[in-house]
């Protein structure tokens, strides 16, 4: 079989992206009798126990700047963000109907509350606010967490009608140990060469991630490595930047097309975290519940709705993504009214301020239109990182 | 010619009952132990209203203090405005926390007490996140200005409406391993659990009086109101005082005093002096404005408008169904006491609460302050207010401000809102007279 190009890939991977009815786990779920669909909101589930349960992962993340809000406002003032309200349409609407359970995770107050939404708008589907531990000694918040899995686990084997076994499960972490690893690679080759990878276009593959079944995710990932590898696309005079605050609400994908277009390659990013959450293997080996809780503890992404024990630690997570990416600087881009990446907004600039790093910051929307500004103020950030840096 | 400072013009202006005085006597008191902190030795804890452990608090020696406390201060002393804004010129969003904001603000502007004397570096931040993820960015921000001790004792959320074994097996592992031996380090003193013991069971006094007191308002006329209120009879118990003798002799008096208005036949005590005779009896869901909170009061009585009960007075514990701080176990019961915390309920468990006092306190109907601030409040509280109205059959209305930024309290829109609510009010008493 020839080699699929990353505009194969891609096409694939974008139709994907702009399926508000999500029609390819449709079709996963009707493909074979007694299939179940369990949705997630960001940042992050263990994704490992669904799919242990031979049900299909989806990861909802809003209804982007395609999705007409209509019903979702009546449920929202005017100052909450705009993932819950387009969130609500997608149920509402009938987008969701063929979603067996959803589970909210401990991210803020509104997804929290989401959460209880939820129950009350859908009785007959399966809601959980899925909490983590912020407390991170094994036996503390570990054995908080191992409980916390056990009782999901205990859930989702109710909603399929069969207890989740611990082979299953160990397989499953290992599917998706795999997904992780390419994950990082694809990750690593943009960084290495961002013309090669184009950001809205990892974004897509990432995007892949939440809807498709894991495995073939993998080979989507595969695919688009060996294509891109192969290819040779045109080098720009673009300086390297991090992109920092996207974890929950998605930008439009106008919006980060916007930032290489005004200069700025994106070398790497928060954005759907639950693709790479664990920063390394899962063991295969073992009580499969201890090792999500310890690697859930000691392996996992920083963010803000992540507490940090150690001061000294704050905000080093952003500095080594500039350093090990090879960045110029930062751009913070964070959803308005998103009250963890606005609040950890300032401590990060300090951090970043001190170790002499640039940045810009600006607010969006899921559904922003405008994207002027955001080219201008990144076109200028990417000129004076390139004209004056190093002086 | 003489004139009267303004303060002191508003302290005269202001009719407060007994137990008003006294709770100001004691907020003061307290304000003025910690400003001297620095010449005492004594040693603070800064901590938040929910879920706060002031027993285990002062086990250690320590004093608490407590930043929304302070900004609700700021906010009702019209400084809140000024420091949110100058949190805002230097980096933080227009979007977040005006608590937060009021905060950073104050400290950016030397950090002054109600006293006047600057507040004290604490020796420690207790982060009992409980109810709202924004204490934890909130402390994130202070240990970054303080560079001291941070503790966390995380509350799980009840997201399915229980308290399960996991949860209070962690909570008290927390206590057990990580904040009571840092405590013990931070104050050089030996953590007793028969001290902690005493310390509850004062807790549970007052706590029985309190509940006493919140539920006079279920009697026609209520003898309170139990919002605006009610704000000043959970000041010593939500703030420094849950588990000392002043608070058991405050909420003993309280009741004394509130037992009395009853006997009488009186209605509430406002600033105007006493109500006229009351009209519309409402459920409050959601915190006040303070910046404008005599003003915002006013609305209310004036059309005799008594708040009969409210979840903001639950906000620091919720104790009318039944809770109560245990010494017979000490940890559980303060994990317990976090856990129950009002914003730490799910959506429908806070449902089930307002739709409790509207028939128990035989209510006209439920309104909702939503907070710009306060998404843990604030998000799903059009929907709350839908389900309500579906199953109590009382009419519901929904007004918006802010804690501290006077930018968001709009008096025309709230007060119009009002208006239109009582005109409601009214037409459901004429259709149902008519039915009947």
């Amino acid at each position: 079989m020839s080699m699929q190009s990353t505009t194969d890939i891609v096409s694939r991977a974008t139709q994907l992206f702009e399926d508000l009815r999500f029609s390819s786990a449709r079709e996963w779920k009707a493909a074979q009798d007694g299939r179940k669909v369990v949705g997630y909101l960001p940042i992050y589930v263990p994704r490992e126990l669904i799919h242990a349960g031979g049900m299909l992962p989806l990861g909802i993340v809003g209804g982007g700047d395609q999705l007409e809000v209509i019903h979702g406002d009546a449920y929202y003032q005017s100052y909450i963000c705009r993932i819950p309200r387009s969130t609500v349409e997608l149920g509402v609407s009938g987008r969701l109907d063929f979603v067996d359970g959803m589970l909210f995770p401990s991210i803020c107050d509104v997804i929290r509350n989401l959460s209880g939404m939820w129950k009350l708008m859908f009785p007959g589907v399966y809601s959980r606010y899925f909490d983590v531990p912020q407390n991170y000694v094994d036996e503390i918040g570990g054995n908080y967490y191992v409980n916390e899995l056990a009782e999901l686990r205990h859930d989702l084997g109710e909603l399929r009608g069969e207890p989740i076994t611990d082979e299953a499960l160990r397989h499953s972490i290992a599917v998706y140990n795999e997904n992780r690893r390419l994950v990082r690679k694809l990750y690593a080759f943009r960084a290495e060469k961002p013309w090669q990878a184009p950001a809205a276009e990892v974004y897509v593959l990432m995007r892949a991630g939440l809807v498709l079944p894991v495995e073939q995710h993998s080979e989507m990932l595969k695919d688009y490595l060996d294509a891109a590898r192969a290819e040779d696309r045109p080098r720009r005079d673009n300086c390297r930047v991090v992109l920092s605050g996207v974890f929950c609400e998605q930008p439009p994908l106008n919006l980060i097309k916007s930032l290489e277009l005004a200069g700025c390659y994106v070398v790497d990013d928060d954005l759907l975290l639950v693709t790479r959450w664990l920063t390394v293997d899962v063991p295969t080996d073992g009580d499969p519940l201890r090792n999500l809780a310890l690697a859930f503890l000691h392996h996992s992404e920083s963010t803000a709705a992540r507490y940090e024990p150690d001061q000294k630690e704050k905000g080093q997570h952003l500095v080594r993504a500039v350093r090990n990416s090879g960045a110029e600087g930062v751009i913070f881009a964070c959803p308005s009214f998103c009250d963890p990446a606005l609040l950890d907004r300032p401590i990060l600039q300090h951090v970043l301020s001190a170790e002499g790093i640039s940045y810009i910051a600006f607010k969006y929307a899921e559904n922003s239109g405008q994207m002027q500004p955001i080219r201008e103020q990144a076109g200028t950030f990417a000129d004076s990182i390139k004209l004056w840096s190093g002086q | 010619m003489t004139t009267t400072p303004n303060s002191a013009r508003a302290a005269k202006d202001v009719e407060k009952d007994a137990s008003m005085r006294k709770q100001k006597a004691m907020m003061a008191a307290h304000y003025d132990r910690l400003t001297s902190a620095p010449e005492t030795g004594e040693k603070v804890c800064d901590t938040f209203v929910p879920g706060n452990l002031n027993e285990l608090i002062r086990c250690f020696d320590l004093v608490n203090n407590l930043p929304e406390v302070n900004a609700i201060q700021s906010g009702l002393r019209r400084l809140s405005g000024g420091y949110v804004m100058e949190a805002e010129k230097i980096g933080h969003s227009e979007d977040v926390c005006t608590y937060v904001k009021s905060d950073i603000g104050m400290m950016a502007k030397g950090n002054l007490a109600p006293n006047g004397k600057p507040f004290p570096v604490p020796d420690v931040l207790l982060l009992s996140y409980t109810g709202c993820f924004t204490f934890m960015k909130w402390f994130e921000l202070l240990r970054e200005q303080y560079k001291c001790e941070t503790i966390m004792l995380h509350t799980p959320y009840m997201g399915d409406g229980k308290i399960t074994p996991n949860m209070i097996e962690y909570m008290v592992k927390q206590l057990k391993d990580e904040v009571i031996p840092k405590l013990e380090k931070i104050s050089g003193v030996k953590f007793d659990i028969d001290r902690l013991r005493e310390y509850l069971k004062q807790s549970a006094k007052a706590e029985d009086d309190l509940v006493h007191v919140l539920q006079t308002a279920k009697n026609k006329p209520s003898p309170i109101d139990s919002y605006f209120g009610g704000i000043y009879y959970i000041g010593p118990i939500f703030g420094a005082f849950r588990g000392t003798d002043d608070a058991v002799d405050y909420y003993r008096f309280l009741r004394e005093e509130v037992d009395q208005r009853l006997a009488e036949g009186k209605g509430p005590v406002t600033p105007d002096g006493d109500m006229g005779s009351e009209r519309y009896r409402l459920v409050v869901e959601g915190p006040p404005n303070y910046t404008n909170f005599r003003q915002f009061w006013k609305m209310f009585y004036e059309e005799g408008a008594v708040v009969v009960a409210s979840s903001y007075t639950k906000v620091g514990g919720v104790y009318d169904f039944g809770f109560r701080h245990d010494p017979d176990k000490p940890l559980e019961t303060l994990a317990e006491y976090c856990l129950n915390v009002y914003t730490n309920r799910s959506l429908p468990m806070r449902i089930d609460m307002l739709l409790n006092y509207l028939d128990e306190y035989q209510a006209d109907g439920l309104l909702i302050n939503s907070i710009k601030s306060c998404n843990s409040f604030s998000a799903g509280q059009l929907l709350m207010m839908r389900e309500i109205e579906k199953r109590s059959g009382k009419p519901a209305a929904f007004v918006e401000s802010d804690l501290v930024d006077p930018r968001y309290f709009s008096a025309a829109n709230i007060k119009n809102r009002l208006e239109s609510y009582f005109q409601m009010i009214e037409q459901k008493r004429a259709n149902s007279r008519a039915v009947a």
